[in-house]
């Protein structure tokens, strides 16, 4: 469903991200573990458009996705390919990102009406379902600043499932809520897990979380990927140095 | 005819004035709108040649005193044949020059939408005009409110420039009558309550507008 190919990204002088090679299988759920700095959100940033690789190439659902094929060649993809791929990826952001000057219902319809061209009904019906399915049925016509930032974490996350994409990405998505908020948060990923539709790929922290979701661990350590395997090996029994020395790390400071 | 008493028997007169005050604001601000959403995105255009012209046009008028550019176009546009009435002419000025100031008001709003905005709208897959369009310009305009208020007043009490260019607006036939009748502090002191008149109860307006349209939002 996704691949990197020897992607590597540089901001200016820093290389950021190298050689990063990562296939991901549909319906596979990945979680992406590794210290601040590390170069996670600029992998999943990559996968999002937000970001442009240095180098490589990266394909989504059998297509590529920064470039495209032009008489054999691949040449930079222009606007209208990048939104073609693009579709089917969708992002959670660590501080939600929530329109703020539109009420709850109409942060889900907008994308479904203006970009997937649904009629309103159909958009609202949709969205309310959603909605509904993330415990928040009942805050419809609330802004998002009246909701705490556990709700609008879960707003955001029903705002990108209703666009139906083959792959989703979460960016830390707990890491701004209160520690009280992250289990209301965490419970929809995991049922959103559960039905099996679609390919996640999550950057987190929560260790104990990742090790029961997903099917496969990938530690990143200085923009590259230093190990991966199920999450009973590589929390189980890791074979790299730095990653047993990121884990302890982790469970002393948690 | 019932004598009006001094000094409202001036009102009659400084009231002809009001009218052309007022319809020089009404004009010349909604110029000014136009002309700062113009000049405004041309600044921030994709395209070199556009921002360039726009910082030109937005520095020219800004570094220039609106009294001058009253006078160039009163004495100066004739002589290249184009002829306006006097009132044309001060809505166009008006319009022009505080469009200049507002330019810088309609760059700033867009610019200080956070990115963040324009990444969620991206990851929604949205266009580039949709996400100008329904994310960053709702959000944008709230935050022009109370600086295009402040402008609307400053445009108001600017008009009285135009008296220079022989406008009969209200500061105009205040001087006028000044030179007729020599009361002076009760002329000018009816005018300067008028203005404020004018002024007061747009401001209060303003205030409620941005609060009915922040509403709900923080
Ligand atoms: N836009 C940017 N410009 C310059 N440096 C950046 C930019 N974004 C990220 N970086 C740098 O890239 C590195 C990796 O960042 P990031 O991908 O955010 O890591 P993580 O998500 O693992 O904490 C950091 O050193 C960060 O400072
Ligand atoms: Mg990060």
């Amino acid at each position: 469903m996704v691949r990197f190919h020897r992607v590597s990204k540089s901001f200016g002088d820093l290389e950021v991200l190298r050689d990063i090679n990562l296939e991901i299988a549909p319906s596979e759920i990945v979680a992406i573990i590794g210290s601040s700095g590390s170069g996670k959100t600029t992998l999943v940033r990559m996968l999002m458009t937000l970001e442009k690789p240095t180098s490589g190439t990266i394909e989504v659902d059998g297509e590529l996705l920064w470039h495209k094929k032009e008489n054999g060649r691949l040449v930079p993809a222009d606007e209208k390919h990048l939104r073609k791929v693009r579709s089917k990826v969708g992002m959670v952001f660590q501080q939600f990102n929530l329109f703020p000057h539109m009420k709850i219902l109409r942060n889900v319809t907008e994308a479904p009406i203006h970009v997937l061209g649904l009629s309103r009904e159909e958009a609202e019906q949709e969205a309310i379902s959603m909605l509904e399915k993330v415990g928040l049925g009942d805050k419809l016509d609330a802004y998002p600043s009246q909701l705490s930032g556990g709700q609008q974490q879960r707003v955001a996350i029903a705002r990108a499932l209703v666009m139906h994409p083959k792959v989703m990405l979460f960016d830390e998505v707990t890491s701004a809520l209160d520690p009280e908020l992250v289990g209301e948060v965490l419970q929809v990923l995991k049922e959103i897990a559960a039905e099996g539709k679609t390919t996640m790929l999550i950057v987190t922290h929560e260790m104990d979380f990742a090790r029961e979701v997903a099917d496969r661990i990938v530690f990143i350590d200085g923009g590259r990927i230093l190990e991966e395997g199920p999450p009973e090996q590589l929390f189980g029994n890791p074979r790299n140095q730095r990653t047993r020395e990121f884990l302890s790390r982790f469970r002393r400071t948690i | 005819m019932i004598a009006i008493p001094p000094p409202f028997d001036l009102l009659p007169t400084l009231w002809r004035g009001v009218g052309v005050t007022v319809q020089l604001t009404l004009f010349g601000s909604a110029l000014a709108f136009g002309v700062a959403l113009i000049i405004g995105f041309g600044r921030l255009s994709r395209f070199r040649l556009i921002r360039l012209l726009a910082t030109v046009y937005m520095e020219l008028f800004r570094g220039t005193t609106l009294l001058v550019q009253l006078f160039w176009a009163y004495f100066v546009l004739p002589h290249f044949g184009v002829e306006f009435t006097e009132m044309q002419i001060g809505v166009l000025v008006l319009g022009l020059n505080y469009g200049a100031y507002g330019s810088e008001i309609v760059r700033g709003s867009i610019l200080a939408v956070p990115n963040t905005q324009i990444e969620a709208g991206i990851a929604l897959n949205m266009s580039p005009w949709q996400i100008m369009r329904r994310i960053i310009l709702p959000q944008a305009l709230l935050m022009m409110l109370p600086p295009f208020g402040n402008l609307l007043i400053e445009l108001l009490k600017g008009t009285a420039l135009v008296s220079m260019i022989t406008l009969a607006d209200l500061t105009f036939q205040g001087t006028l009558m000044r030179v007729s009748t020599l009361r002076s502090l009760e002329i000018f002191s009816l005018v300067l309550i008028i203005y404020f008149l004018l002024a007061y109860p747009l401001t209060l307006a303003l205030r409620l507008f941005e609060r009915k349209m922040a509403e709900g939002r923080s």
